[in-house]
């Protein structure tokens, strides 16, 4: 009776904590077995709150949360079985790192030599293992994370919780980790729930993001996916950068939408929803997605002039005005001759109307 | 190239012995940063040794320091140390000093010494001193004429009493703290039971305080805990319950306890009143009143430092504890408890060390089988001048307080705990 493909799932889930404001305004998400979904979004999006309603530290105001079939919103956080790894750790500061990871199996009464066995085990598991009779002191921070995601495995949870769990480590370590946890991940066929705020580890790690924002889920879908097709002006917005550009629809069926930009240019872009015409819409394009073309034909044109070029290494960011007085980013990899343009110089920018996206304005 | 030159000449002389030159520059800028410290607790620092260390080392010397025979009685005093035996010389010196201290009117001072030792001795002296302002015995007839005037002066108790004064230190006043004496033979004894005192007041001294200590931890706990989780809005308010108390004068605070349990307070009239008892219970000068009492007041010493070390301990410790499985209760004496222990027993240690020397508040509210060692210090201090007493109970009870305070930190590991914290 139970499905794996709902292993985990909210429904109709909402959450207030004084009673006036909606921190989480509905939430209906259905999680696989053996997923690795992460919930993406802004502070105060509600997504740290999905995740305590989840492990049981703080009741739904309506809705329910059922796992593996079963209801969860009675059964108290130490009777779920879900492991969590907190952004601080939470080790205790008075127990040895092997005393902290079998203190799940101490206290599900695991017989001592047993207990040992699966601690060090876990240990081993995160490469730890000769650091057992440390105390988490006297570890570094990636070392004591990897100490709480032993902690959060050992008694095999049903399903592994993960609270920005990379939020306090340096960007090297971070990346490490992420690594490290997504085979983890593979190699035990954990169900995984992460939180984050980070879209580079969203994009990394996650087999699919769920963006929170207001209290909503905006969007829910694979990384490729939620990067080419963002459903709405927030997820282009918030995963990854891109141009926004505003006009007045011209024309919009289900294939394409003609927008008459502010800038005097008319340009075609991939429906996301028909919008009437007349209406206000704005277009979205991702900046590696913009080509500075010699000539001066073709569809989907703008004539701009060079602001700057902001050198990154691998690439680099031209910023361009458009007449209206609009900026707009074109990101070209490093050796392109266009990178020697001086400031000032005017160009052509055109792009793909399959990378084009229109957003009516809300 | 001639700036170039002049950047690097200094080079070659800082690498041939840069070692050296660097210990040394460091060692004289930790001098200098050494000095200005000194400098700015040097006023302090003065301040707390003229007033206050070099008084009580002063008051400390006078368990053992009692020169008041020696220095008055120098004559017979110097035949005792030659051990010369109580012999007509003897007798002879004694009245000599006796005679001299009259006429300085120094004898009050010996007598009072000597009658902490043995009673019966200040009236001796004085009508020794009184007839010897009358008679003068003939050669050889000094021993004789100190029997006429009283016969107490040949016995052999009070001859001991007389040795055991006339060094000038004594551990006559540490032994009688401790309820021992030396016999006539100079062996260590107890004293005879009715006598006995002292051990026992050290040993309620020390429960009550252990008592106290105890009480306060079971109240202060759970308050301290409220607190760290209230609202800032209630933090705040319990804040200040805690702290008004600690705003009040002592006196005041100790005077309301004795409206509030006496016979005729608002508590009894309450219980009789509302029918659940029949007549007005004895809540104060007794144990009771003592432990009330001195459990409110030293609360918020225990409340404060506990407190502070609660509030720096994330509330991720319980919820991950949780999450591992452990019920609210296990999770609570695994997850949590044992991080409060250095708030706990910093607090535990200055609430007892407070409750071991209290004066006022047991003297007030407690029976006189209540009374703690401090009221008996402040007794032999004020009201029988017996310093030298007074001196080596304040001894002991600074010596089992640094005892207690070593033990402790030897049990919990010593750096764990910050008073003040």
């Amino acid at each position: 009776m139970t499905s794996d493909q709902n292993f985990l799932e909210f429904i109709n889930i909402q959450k207030t904590y004084d009673g006036e404001n909606l921190v989480i305004k509905e939430l209906n998400l259905s999680i696989a077995r053996g997923e690795f979904v992460t919930l993406l979004g802004p502070s105060g999006s509600g997504k740290s709150t999905a995740l305590m309603l989840l492990a049981g530290f703080e009741p739904p105001t309506s809705g329910t949360i059922r796992l593996n079939g079963a209801t969860l919103n009675s059964v108290a956080p130490y009777d779920r079985n879900i492991g969590m790894v907190f952004q601080n750790y939470a080790l205790f500061p008075h127990m040895t790192v092997l005393e902290n990871i079998a203190y799940p199996l101490r206290v599900r009464k695991v017989g001592k030599a047993e207990a040992a066995e699966r601690a060090q085990k876990a240990l081993d598991m995160v490469q730890l293992g000769q650091f057992g009779d440390r105390y988490p002191k006297q570890l570094s921070g990636g070392q004591q994370q990897r100490i709480a995601v032993a902690r959060a495995l050992v008694f095999d949870p049903a399903l592994v919780l993960m609270d920005e769990p990379l939020g306090a480590l340096d960007k090297k370590l971070r990346e490490e980790m992420q690594v490290e946890i997504k085979h983890l991940h593979e190699n035990l066929g954990l169900t995984v729930v992460f939180v984050t705020h980070d879209q580079d580890e969203a994009l990394t790690m996650s087999d699919r993001i769920a963006v929170f924002n207001d209290g909503r889920i905006q969007q829910i879908d694979k990384p490729i996916t939620l990067y080419e097709k963002p459903a709405n002006q927030f997820v282009a917005e918030f995963i990854g950068e891109t141009n926004m550009l505003e006009g007045t629809v011209a024309a919009s069926d289900a294939q394409t939408t003609r927008i008459q930009l502010a800038c005097g240019a008319s340009v075609q872009a991939t429906t996301v929803e028909p919008i009437a015409t007349g209406a206000r819409a704005r277009l979205s394009v991702r900046p590696e997605r913009m080509t500075i073309n010699p000539s001066s034909d073709g569809g989907n044109l703008l004539p701009a002039s060079l602001v700057e070029t902001i050198y990154h290494g691998a690439n680099a960011m031209m910023v361009f005005r458009l007449p209206s007085g609009e900026t707009l980013t074109a990101q070209l990899r490093a050796g392109n001759p266009f990178l020697d343009m001086t400031p000032g110089t005017a160009a052509n920018l055109t792009f793909n109307l399959m990378d084009a996206r229109s957003f009516a304005c809300a | 190239m001639a700036s170039e030159q002049v950047v690097s000449t200094p080079m070659p002389h800082a690498e041939s012995k840069p070692g050296r030159n660097l210990k040394q520059e460091l060692r004289r800028a930790g001098r200098r940063h050494q000095r200005s410290t000194l400098l700015l607790i040097l006023p302090v620092f003065a301040l707390v040794f003229a007033f206050f260390a070099l008084p009580i080392a002063g008051l400390l010397t006078g368990a053992v320091n009692s020169p008041e025979y020696q220095q008055n009685f120098p004559r017979s005093a110097a035949i005792i140390e030659q051990e010369g035996g109580f012999n007509e010389a003897f007798y002879a010196a004694l009245y000599a000093d006796i005679r001299a201290a009259d006429e300085a009117r120094a004898v009050g001072k010996v007598g009072r010494r000597l009658n902490q030792d043995t009673a019966g001795f200040s009236t001796m002296l004085k009508k020794a001193a009184r007839k010897s302002r009358k008679t003068v015995p003939a050669e050889g007839e000094h021993k004789a004429w100190f029997k006429s005037v009283d016969k107490r002066w040949v016995d052999a108790r009070y001859q001991a009493a007389l040795t055991r004064a006339a060094p000038a230190y004594t551990d006559f006043f540490l032994l009688k703290s401790l309820d021992l004496k030396r016999n006539a033979d100079g062996d260590l004894t107890l004293v005879d039971e009715k006598k006995r005192l002292f051990v026992d007041v050290f040993l309620r001294t020390l429960t009550i305080s252990f008592g106290v200590t105890v009480l306060c931890c079971l109240l202060g706990y759970p308050l301290a805990w409220t607190m760290v989780q209230a609202s800032p809005k209630w933090r705040n308010v319990l804040l200040l319950g805690v702290l008004f108390p600690f705003w009040t004068s002592l006196l005041v605070r100790t005077a309301a306890w004795v409206i509030v349990l006496q016979k005729e307070g608002p508590i009894n009239t309450l219980l009789v009143s509302s029918g659940l008892v029949d007549a007005p219970l004895t809540l104060v000068f007794n144990r009771f009143g003592v432990f009330v009492a001195l459990t409110h007041i030293l609360l918020p010493f225990l409340v404060l430092p506990l407190y502070s070390v609660m509030k720096t301990i994330p509330k991720d410790y319980m919820r991950a504890a949780k999450s591992l499985g452990a019920r609210p209760v296990y999770a609570f004496f695994t997850a949590y408890f044992p991080q409060t222990l250095p708030g706990l027993s910093a607090g535990a240690i200055l609430v007892f060390i407070m409750s071991i020397g209290y004066y006022i508040t047991p003297a007030l509210l407690g029976g006189p089988k209540d009374q703690m060692i401090s009221y008996f210090i402040a007794f032999y201090t004020n009201n029988t001048i017996n310093w030298g007493l007074a001196s080596a109970l304040a001894l002991n009870l600074l010596i089992v307080t640094l005892v207690l305070y070593a033990l402790y930190q030897r049990i919990t590991g010593g750096n764990r705990v910050s008073l003040g914290a």
